[in-house]
């Protein structure tokens, strides 16, 4: 996983005006900075209010709503663990819950060394072959908590 | 020089497929074989993958499920001449579970190079195109209503009536935009497609920007599927470069371009009024309607949303003719349904059939029955907020109009197996749960009434009187219904009142519970 750049404020505005010009651009900057830094900062919020003509509050409005936008960092690795139907029918509560314990954290948390979050996700249409996992942006099917712990080694930078 | 197949599909990542194809790069270097391996879409079969495929003089030849420890042993059989080997299953189409379907949509997946547009032409792809070129576009939206496609997003709308209303509009400009918030879970269909055939996707939609008069397209693609949205991406600019897209649509002077744009993880945004707000660039909250996006819309422009499988049943209508499509189906229900079956299921995938077919036929001949080898207890079908059917109701047919009279819904077509050890109780819960977290927020009965009725499944649960809460969820579901502003707080009590009308001894009335519990 590509390490994210430090929070910069002239790197931010860079890519805010990048995208300022496609319709209805929120979403494409809040997405580009974050996979920049890692998470849209407070001080991200009145650079894109300003480039895209719209009140911080419409911009704090549009960050928070959406479940995938982080307002502080992650850790070092992510695992998304998908938390539907299709996977509780496969143990994946279960799967997640040793996942958890062995880890010492609860959803969205972090671990004590910042090297990895977990994060509920409600489907990866990977509904066949569950329990899921994307760790890291890799699929993992059939997913128990070494596999996860596997994939994250062997994708370990 | 011998070509293999491997897909890079998301499920054909997740069991493996990368790690088989490096191990057949290294294992045919090794023993100095030259191979090209090309890495194609899934066909759907998830239960065989990685499905690797080798061309041989006699056609294509099958093997799967492929693990990275088995590549020696195959290349030792002859893998490359189609040898035998204990995974051998011979021609792909031959294979029964997929030989068994009516593919329409999906009979390229998992054939073609997904980026290859030479693949594309050659397995029937832009006859639809062309055909609609040729035709006014009050005869292409004809064709559309002819077939009697409906939407398969979940809503069941008939397509041609909403593309008529988008073309008789006038503003002074509109836009076409694909659902493919796919956030259903158990479903996966507008995944495989993108990431096996997004021609036909793009296609679909060009006709679709001819049709109606739009000469911009947006389609929103769920975050969690960043692998779809690179191929999706790709696609597009192949599309592009050759005159498929832009100012002049295949010379017939008309203009349609596409973008592809991500979402951010909410559920709601696959509401069409939510996803256009977030297209906005806005928070995904609902809009009331009236007005319909098919007037006002994205930006207020009248503006065509169909979800992906809708757009790429057209270029087969286009192609084939608005009569063959209307062949198949039963009643109401015209055409192929791309079910996807999932959950704890021995075979699971992407099942293609003509409406009419019973759930019976899909999860037990096709679905081999569970993975866990333990009885089936309960479908759910058409994502989280379908209904829970016990086994007893499996004879039920696959059709719109059957499901919605049996208290269900058909949705994105999304069957999820449950076997016997799972708690219908906490299945409810979850419904509840999932709504809380995804509600929107705009309207009263499902922001608070998602909340309410989690906190009242965990007195049910923990067996605090739990005739008197039941009655209380029952009429909590009756408001959400009758008040909420769109399909997901509408629809939660779906998986709600199914699960305690069909399995009642899992909600403490089935006197289990010691009479001083009450």
């Amino acid at each position: 996983m590509q390490r994210p750049e430090p929070w910069n404020a002239a790197r931010a505005s860079e890519i805010i005006a990048g995208l300022s010009g496609l319709e209805g651009a929120t979403l494409p900057i809040l997405h580009a900075l974050q996979d920049a830094f890692g998470h849209v900062p407070d001080a991200a919020v009145p650079l894109v209010a300003d480039a895209l003509a719209l009140s911080r509050a419409e911009v704090h409005g549009c960050l928070t709503f959406y479940h995938d936008f982080r307002r502080a960092p992650a850790g070092r690795h992510v695992v998304k663990i998908c938390r539907a139907e299709a996977c509780q029918s496969v143990g994946g509560e279960q799967a997640a819950a040793d996942l958890l314990s062995r880890l010492g954290i609860d959803w969205h948390g972090t671990t004590a060394d910042g090297a990895l979050t977990v994060e509920p996700v409600y489907c990866l249409g990977l509904c066949a072959c569950g329990p899921a996992a994307l760790v890291d942006g890799v699929p993992v099917g059939r997913a128990d908590a070494d596999a996860v712990l596997a994939t994250i080694e062997e994708h370990a930078p | 020089m011998t070509r293999i197949f491997v897909p890079k599909d998301a499920a054909a990542l997740a069991l493996g497929a990368d790690r088989v194809a490096r191990a057949l790069a290294d294992a045919a270097a090794r023993l100095g074989h030259v191979i090209e391996i090309v890495r194609t879409g899934s066909r759907g079969a998830v239960w065989l993958e990685p499905l690797v495929e080798v061309e041989t003089a006699a056609g294509r030849v099958a093997y799967g499920p492929v693990a990275p420890r088995d590549v020696a042993g195959l290349l030792e059989a002859g893998l490359l001449d189609g040898g035998a080997h204990a995974l051998r299953l011979g021609n792909p189409d031959g294979i029964p579970w997929l030989a068994r379907q009516q593919r329409l949509t999906f009979a390229r997946c998992g054939v073609v190079d997904p980026l290859s547009l030479a693949d594309y032409r050659a397995n029937g792809g832009l006859a639809g195109l062309e055909k609609a070129i040729a035709l006014a576009p009050a005869d292409m939206v004809e064709a559309v209503k002819a077939s009697g496609l409906r939407g398969r997003g979940g809503a069941g709308f008939p397509t041609g009536i909403k593309w008529n209303t988008v073309r008789t509009a006038s503003a002074d400009r509109k836009y076409v935009v694909c659902n493919a918030d796919e956030g259903d879970s158990g479903t996966f269909a507008d995944r495989i497609l993108i990431e096996g055939d997004p021609f036909t996707l793009i296609e679909g939609m060009a006709i679709a920007g001819l049709a109606v008069g739009a000469t911009k397209g947006f389609i929103y693609l769920r975050s969690e599927y960043p692998h779809a949205f690179a191929t999706l991406n790709e696609a597009i600019r192949v599309a592009e470069q050759a005159g498929i897209l832009g100012d002049d649509v295949m010379g017939s002077g008309k203009t349609f371009r596409l973008e592809a744009r991500l979402g951010a993880g909410a559920y709601i945004c696959g509401e069409e009024t939510a996803l256009l707000e977030s297209l906005e660039g806005k928070r995904g909250v609902v809009r009331a309607k009236p007005p319909i996006p098919a007037l006002q819309g994205l930006f207020g422009r009248p503006t065509l949303v169909n979800n992906v499988l809708s757009f790429a049943a057209v270029p087969w209508i286009l192609a084939h003719g608005a009569k063959a499509y209307a062949d198949y189906g039963m009643g109401r229900s015209r055409g192929t349904m791309p079910v996807q079956l999932a959950g704890n299921v021995a075979r699971g995938g992407l099942v293609e059939l003509a409406f009419g077919v019973t759930l019976r036929q899909i999860v037990e001949d096709f679905g081999g029955g569970t993975r866990s080898s333990r009885p089936i207890r309960a479908v759910q079908v058409g994502g989280p907020l379908g209904a829970y059917f016990p086994a007893t109701m499996l004879d039920l047919p696959l059709d719109y109009e059957a499901l919605a009279a049996a208290k269900g819904m058909l949705g994105h077509g999304g069957i999820v197996v449950f076997d016997d050890t799972v708690d219908m109780a906490a299945q409810a819960r979850f419904a509840f749960d999932f709504c809380a977290v995804e509600s929107c927020g705009k309207c009263t009965p499902c922001r608070i009434g998602a909340v309410r009725g989690r906190e009242t499944m965990d007195r049910v649960i923990a067996g605090e009187s739990p005739a008197a809460h039941l009655a209380l969820v029952e009429d909590l579901c009756e408001l959400m219904t009758d008040g909420s502003l769109c399909a997901m707080g509408g629809l939660t009590p779906l998986p709600v009142l199914s699960a305690i009308r069909h399995f009642p001894e899992d909600f403490g009335r089935g006197g289990s519970l010691p009479a001083a519990a009450e």
